[in-house]
């Protein structure tokens, strides 16, 4: 296999947290703990978590705008670091990211087609006019914006059209990996799909690979082979899309395949609903043990005492769970009235 | 029986004055929600979806002025001076919105703001106020209830500050709730634990008037689907037929959209191509039109209107005929 793009080892990203008192040490607080992660050319990955879970903090990192505590992140097998300008410049060049709010991330006073070409001429250097319209034209139209858009202002567009203008300027300087973080949830599911379905075509036109992150797992589904599931700063799963969906390894991602809401309300009124157990303070882990205990049914003093790591369970298939054999059998929610061992929120 | 239904919307308009004119929001629409339903209105963004609820209950932004009738419990909202609005606006209809964060009071305790609003009313005593305050945190399985009395907004995460929110809206036993993209905001986790806690509240008898975009959460709460388009109702129906067999091709798009864990293999969504119109455009002709597979040269000369067919009603010239699957509407081409 040949050497991935971007290649993570044993990442590690904190934060200093509140102190609880005035005398007492200045905590500090893992957002991203010992990530694996590896992008081939070409290649879809799915990162899929909770508000929190560290995701936005991972992809952070892996654009250099955070420094890593502890760990490795390779770019075309070169360490980028944040004060290597040459690996950071080609970095820039060949990784672009498109993020939540796609309003917020265009200048409110650039026209559309000022901005892409901001883009294009950051990335790609200075352009002859023409050839930079022309490029930033086709580039629009490629996102499935007309041509004639790029004299308007961002607050003249809708949210889907923003995003799409957002995409545009990400991929006019032919980046290598595409980072989308949580780039459609904010969208009408209708402009969702359309914003999906562009990302695929864009993807299958020039063989880009795509790191894309978000809370919902179908719309992961939709683009992504290879699927990691994050919680409070790890990795508790990582397989190919399949088996995600058919044999989840990990009770986390189960409660998560059992959240999303099934469009079929005859599935749905039959469906036993268990929803995930919520927790105080959801953003610090347990001191010792797995971080997903308190929330988990299947847990015990085991779980509660030892943290489990990242193991191989077939092929391609990982998960952090001490106890993936004994899970029982998934049942995907539309046939279902098997459901992982979660524990139901208390009712008092 | 109780004489009709619970809230009643007559041929409601809403229109906002601006600068570059008069834009309407909402065209005529008319929608009954009965006492323990619950309705969901479907539209994306700017379909009007939310200024009908706003208007309906005269909490319209600056500028914008709702026409018609609207009747709750048999009272008329709109045509008199407001009594009957105050009376009846966070008494016996309750809201809960989108951003949780933006709904609470970041410098009061969550008990303090659930006890207030029924102090303000002067509904009960302190105590009494107390003891309902716990009960509505307990309505809406927010754990640990009596801890969370003494903490403000901004020490919960952002499902149990809608679960305050909704909290809130229980605290006067409300007849109808209306929710505006009460899940929008939050993780497909919590997502799923905040319609549990609207069913819950369907359960015991409150009607709900759900406002969202998203299918998903409908099949999972509603009773009766009302889906709009461009500031009118295009389609009303059953949840269950509406989601077996669409009949207006814009309800066939909205429902392939949907990204689905199950069923088919097919990886790419259907979606809908183009964009909605913007609020003002008043062609002639159906608004969907353009946008539409189906769409004849009828369809852009005529505007369809609403009409009856049993317990479902569609504003379509060409309607999917009941054996026809989603897919049929062919998103793009």
């Amino acid at each position: 296999m040949s050497a991935p793009l971007l290649s993570v080892r044993g990442l590690r990203v904190g934060f200093a947290a509140r102190r609880t008192g005035l005398a007492s040490p200045r905590q500090w607080h893992a957002a991203v703990d010992s990530v694996d992660l590896d992008v081939a050319d070409g290649q879809a990955v799915g990162l899929v978590g909770e508000s929190g879970c560290g995701k936005s903090t991972l992809a952070r990192a892996i654009l250099a705008l955070e420094t890593p505590a502890a760990g490795r992140i390779e770019w075309r097998g070169k360490p980028v670091r944040r004060d290597d300008a040459a690996v950071l410049r080609g970095l820039r060049r060949e990784v672009q990211v498109v993020f939540q709010d796609p309003v917020g991330s265009l200048d409110p006073r650039m026209t559309v087609g000022e901005s892409v070409t901001e883009a294009l001429e950051a990335l790609a250097g200075r352009q002859a006019r023409d050839a930079a319209a022309a490029r930033v034209s086709a580039t629009l139209e490629e996102v499935g914006l007309d041509a004639s858009l790029a004299i308007r202002y961002p607050h003249e567009l809708s949210g889907g059209q923003c995003q799409r203008v957002a995409i545009a300027r990400a991929i006019v300087a032919r980046p290598k990996l595409l980072i989308c973080d949580e780039a459609v949830s904010a969208l009408d599911v209708s402009v969702q799909a359309q914003i999906v379905n562009l990302l695929a075509e864009l993807r299958a036109r020039h063989g880009m690979a795509l790191l894309f992150i978000s809370h919902n797992l179908a719309v992961v589904r939709h683009l992504c082979e290879e699927i990691l599931v994050m919680y409070l700063g790890r990795i508790v799963e990582r397989a190919p899309r399949e088996v995600v969906f058919t044999t989840p390894r990990h009770p986390y991602t189960r409660a998560l395949l059992a959240s999303v809401p099934i469009p079929d309300p005859t599935g749905a009124a039959a469906r036993p609903r268990e929803p995930l157990r919520t927790v105080t303070d959801t953003a610090l882990p347990p001191p010792t043990g797995c971080a997903f205990a308190p929330r988990c049914a299947a847990a015990d003093d085991f779980c509660r005492g030892s943290s489990p790591s990242l193991v191989e369970v077939g092929a391609g298939e990982f998960t952090a769970c001490h106890h993936w054999r004994t899970l029982g059998p998934w049942a995907s929610p539309r046939s279902g009235r098997e459901h992982g061992p979660l524990r139901k929120t208390p009712r008092e | 029986m109780e004489p009709g239904p619970l809230f009643q919307i007559h041929d409601l308009a809403v229109d906002f004055a601006t600068p570059h004119g008069i834009v309407p929001a909402v065209h005529g629409v008319s929608l009954e929600v009965a006492r323990g339903e619950c309705l969901a209105v479907v539209g994306e963004s700017g379909s009007g979806k939310s200024q009908l609820f706003l208007g309906s209950l005269g909490l319209l932004a600056a500028g914008g002025v709702a026409r018609g009738s609207v009747r709750f419990d048999g009272r008329e909202l709109l045509a008199d001076d407001g009594e009957a609005r105050r009376e009846v606006l966070g008494t016996r209809v309750s809201f809960v919105f989108q951003d949780p964060m933006n709904a609470l009071t970041p410098h009061l305790t969550v008990g303090r703001q659930l006890v207030e609003v029924v102090l303000e009313r002067g509904l009960m005593g302190r105590d009494a106020a107390r003891a309902r305050s716990l009960e509505a945190l307990r309505a809406v399985r927010m754990p640990a209830p009596e801890s969370r009395m003494g903490q403000y907004p901004h020490e919960l995460s952002g499902g149990q500050r809608q679960r305050v929110a909704i909290a809130m809206a229980l605290m006067t036993d409300p007849d109808l709730l209306v929710a505006d993209e009460p899940t929008t905001a939050l993780d497909v986790t919590i997502q799923a634990q905040v319609i549990e806690v609207l069913r819950d509240a369907r359960d015991r008898g409150l009607a709900v008037a759900l406002v969202t975009h998203d299918l998903g959460v409908v099949a999972e709460i509603a009773d009766r689907v009302a889906v709009m388009y461009a500031g009118r109702i295009v389609e009303t129906a059953p949840v269950r037929e509406l989601f077996a067999s669409p009949a207006h091709p814009y309800s066939a798009g909205l429902l392939a959209s949907v990204p689905r864990l199950d069923a088919s293999r097919e990886l790419r969504l259907q979606g809908i191509e183009g964009q909605p119109p913007r609020a003002g455009a008043n062609d002639a002709g159906c608004a969907f039109a353009p946008r539409c597979p189906r769409t004849q040269p009828r369809c852009r000369q005529e505007r369809p209107s609403l009409r009856l067919a049993g317990n479902r009603s569609t504003a379509c010239h060409v309607p999917l005929a009941g054996h026809e699957a989603p897919a049929g509407a062919r998103g793009a081409p």
